[in-house]
């Protein structure tokens, strides 16, 4: 035993177990997470249920299975167990996402296995996403034309008809949507350019007749473009309401679904296998470009992709300079002294500090001092309204960058050590000056390591919540910080966070069945993001490493 | 014994120790050094003549080193350094205050122990020193790579990859390339230390033959710790011993017949 201790394989063990049992576990929660996330948008059959109730009637029910498990008899009312019939200790249940909101309390309700009498697949069973209250399920049994029946789901080409109008109430919503988005909203985005100008003339005393009248023409030449996309606007919509669905719903009564609430059209239980995988990516690509509705709970997060990356980005531009030019003092001009290595101690324990001290000094500094300020002396005219005075996307980018600054320094500071001192000679031989050798030897050569410093940078960045909810997160924003309009980045706007919207949707949700799978969905897209931005500067490390590979002799 | 190279030998010898200020390249007046509280160098006085190869030997330590890296103000690297004394070059100290350390180094160029190419091209290493001094014009440079190359007998080896990273010539090819990029900013003064000691016997050979062609441009003062090569290279030698100039004299003659006891035993191989 104790030559085999000698041996060292025992080492060889406990080293391979540690690392086999980090790799298990990074790899089981990815799966994990990917495998929940990702069944959310395979399309599941629409089951239609005969449930037995206590006073001998019977409850029938259409919709998703979403999720089952298995509960003690003991949890379960007594009633419940003596009118199941149930012996066995345990029973599984169903939670069935049942939709048509507007008809029943809860679009989620629990079923429990043994009170089924009846489960069928039936054909013909329709989802149909809606742009509010959610989905609706049932039999589509006919399409209207202002309250007229155009197709009967007997024709023979009545999905055909049906997916037509469909399309076409989807498209004028679209240029619905396009038009509010952008031309009304930029003459909205004028019009109050038009007031800030006629406040801030008025406070520098500027506020001549002339000015007035000249504002004045120009909001009434906004107005009266308002006006002709207002009545676009409208036009389009009346357009879009001249259809309607008639659906037969779990109740058995026909209920018309407008056509421009709906978005989509499916039919899970007549579709193969294909269809359904196409389905299944047509799902995941409405996900990442849509925007969310009802609270977050449907729809898509493409503003919080956006804005987390965005926010990455801003912030790597913000910390890369400060951090390197930190770096290069604290190594190459700063006394080897005390003081020196007090501050260098100092900054590595910067990184210890918890992030929502950040948040906290995020949020008194730059938003409120610095923030402030900045209203003081250039947006004087929209106060008491802050602009920057006010969490925003900016103050977010730097709070994190002061947050991921010593991570950019330590790592800075290891890659200029490791130049060799040979090379600097050779620059200063050469008739350079420090800064000269700094600038066309050192840093170059350092790049790889800086790059190291800002892939550590982003990792932590952009897995960050708790500081973000003080300084310019928020749960839904109504513009990305870059639009249309001049001058196109909106630094000040807040920001929607991948990392913010799993807190929102998982925790902060009025449904929060429903809100679960969108939970996973959003956490393996915000691990696929981080993935994706440390992949893309991991691949221009090892360029530039290639690039710059020290001396090898 | 060694042999000394004829062609050295057959120069006209200088008397080194009254050597006139328009021969003088340099003029290294009691200079003293210390490391802390250690003296490296102590109170050494030469004059190193013009377009002539000067040799620094002795053994590992002695301190030869340090003083070729006192004529360009690398120790000014080190900051427990402390220099005492004068090295005069045009009649000025280059250890005054006001003189402009990178203007001396644009004048005295230095080639290491190791090859240091720039982690850029061939190209773009020869041009590192022109392109400080703000030299734009592509032909000049153009101009200044070919010279500097055929200068350093390294055209013909790369003429048709100027573009290539320095990295990919041999260790020798580096070593002239460092010393193109050296003359390419046309100093007064070449400095070689141990330019060879990493270096394979034929690539030292071509570097030797380099050093002989160079001196018809430039004043070169070379630090080897083999005899051979300084008795095959160098004009005048000097032969420093724990931080003590023991002999300065005539190559051919401080190997043939040294005045000093510590230079014979040192010469006839009975230390270091």
């Amino acid at each position: 035993m104790k030559k085999w201790f000698r041996t060292g394989k025992p080492w060889i063990w406990l080293t391979a177990g540690s690392v086999s049992i980090s790799l298990i576990a990074v790899i089981g929660l990815v799966i994990m997470i990917g495998w929940r996330g990702l069944s959310f948008f395979w399309p599941s059959a629409i089951h239609e249920m005969d449930i037995k109730q206590a006073d001998g009637s019977t409850k029938h029910i259409i919709g998703e299975v979403y999720d089952s498990e298995v509960v003690p008899t003991t949890r379960l009312p007594q009633s419940m167990i003596e009118l199941a019939d149930i012996e066995s200790e345990t029973v599984t249940r169903y939670l069935m996402k049942i939709g048509n909101r507007e008809y029943v309390p809860l679009d989620f309700t629990w079923v429990l296995e043994s009170l089924v009498t009846k489960d069928t697949t039936p054909k013909n069973m329709a989802v149909i996403e809606r742009s509010k209250d959610g989905n609706f399920y049932g039999r589509i049994t006919a399409v209207t034309e202002n309250g007229e029946v155009v197709a009967k789901q007997s024709d023979e080409d009545f999905r055909k008809v049906m997916f037509e109008r469909v399309e076409r109430a989807v498209e004028l919503n679209m240029q619905a949507m396009g038009l509010q988005e952008g031309e009304i909203s930029s003459i909205n985005y004028q019009l109050n350019e038009l007031s800030l100008e006629r406040r801030r003339l008025e406070l520098q005393d500027e506020l001549t007749e002339q000015a007035i009248a000249d504002l004045q023409a120009q909001r009434e030449q906004l107005n009266a473009d308002y006006q002709v996309y207002e009545k676009e606007l409208f036009d389009l919509r009346e357009q879009a309401q001249r259809d309607a669905l008639i659906v037969k719903d779990f109740r058995g009564e026909d209920v018309k679904v407008p056509m421009y609430r709906v978005l989509d059209v499916n039919f899970p239980n007549d579709m193969g296998f294909f269809a359904k995988l196409g389905h299944f990516f047509q799902q995941i690509g409405k996900f990442v470009s849509d925007d969310p509705r009802e609270a977050n709970t449907e729809g898509g997060v493409f503003p919080a992709i956006f804005g987390t990356v965005f926010m990455v980005l801003l912030m790597s531009i913000i910390v890369t300079p400060f951090g390197v030019v930190a770096a290069v003092y604290l190594h190459e001009y700063a006394g080897k002294n005390p003081v020196t290595k007090l501050i260098r101690i100092a900054v590595i324990n910067l990184a210890g500090v918890p992030s929502i001290v950040y948040g906290v000094f995020g949020l008194g500094f730059f938003v409120y001092m610095v923030g402030g300020s900045l209203d003081q002396i250039f947006y004087p005219e929209a106060l008491p309204n802050p602009t920057f005075g006010t969490p925003g996307v900016l103050w977010s980018a730097v709070t994190l960058a002061i947050l991921t600054l010593p991570v950019v320094i330590v790592s800075t500071e290891e890659g200029l050590s490791r130049i060799p001192p040979s090379l600097r000679e050779g620059s200063l031989s050469l008739g350079a000056t420090k800064w000269e050798t700094i600038w066309r030897i050192i840093l170059p050569m350092a790049s790889p390591a800086i790059m190291t410093g800002l892939i550590l940078a982003v990792a932590r960045a952009a897995g960050e919540v708790a500081p973000l909810m003080l300084v310019g997160v928020v749960k839904s924003a109504p513009m990305l910080p870059v639009d249309g309009n001049f001058p196109y980045l909106h630094l000040d706007r807040k920001f929607m966070h991948l990392g913010f919207h799993i807190y929102d949707v998982g925790f902060q949700s009025p449904n929060v069945e429903a809100a679960r799978p969108l939970v996973y969905a959003t956490s393996f897209l915000l691990i696929t993001v981080i993935v994706g931005l440390n992949l893309t500067a991991i691949g221009v490390r090892n360029h530039l490493r290639e690039k710059y590979r020290s001396l090898e002799h | 014994m060694i042999s000394v190279n004829p062609s050295t030998s057959n120069m006209e010898k200088l008397d080194l120790h009254n050597l006139p200020a328009e021969q003088t390249a340099l003029d290294i007046k009691n200079l003293n050094l210390y490391y802390g509280e250690d003296q490296a160098l102590h109170d050494i006085s030469m004059r190193i003549p013009k377009n002539r190869v000067t040799a620094f030997i002795g053994p590992s330590g002695c301190g030869k080193s340090t003083l070729l890296r006192c004529i360009n103000r690398m120790n000014d690297l080190v900051e427990i350094c402390r220099i005492e004394g004068e090295i005069e070059m045009h009649g000025q100290n280059i250890y005054d205050k006001n003189v402009d350390v990178a203007a001396l180094r644009r004048r005295v160029g230095m080639v290491f122990q190791r090859p240091n190419p720039f982690p850029k091209s061939i190209y773009e290493n020869v041009v590192y020193g022109l392109r400080l001094q703000g030299v734009k014009d592509k032909r000049v440079l153009d101009e200044a790579v070919e010279t500097s190359l055929r200068g350093a007998a390294l055209w013909d080896e790369v003429k048709d990859r100027l573009n290539a990273s320095a990295f990919s010539l041999s260790g020798g090819q580096q070593q002239r390339l460092v010393i193109a990029r050296s003359i390419a900013i046309e100093p007064e003064i070449l400095l070689l230390d141990e330019p060879t000691s990493a270096l394979d016997p034929i690539s030292t050979l071509t570097i030797e033959e380099l050093i002989t062609e160079l001196k018809e441009k430039f004043t070169v003062v070379i630090v080897t710790h083999n005899m051979q090569q300084a008795a095959r290279v160098s004009d005048q030698t000097a032969f420093l011993y724990m931080g003590k100039m023991i002999e300065y004299a005539d190559t051919d003659t401080l190997f043939t017949t040294p005045s000093e006891k510590q230079t014979e035993d040192y010469i006839t191989g009975r230390y270091g």
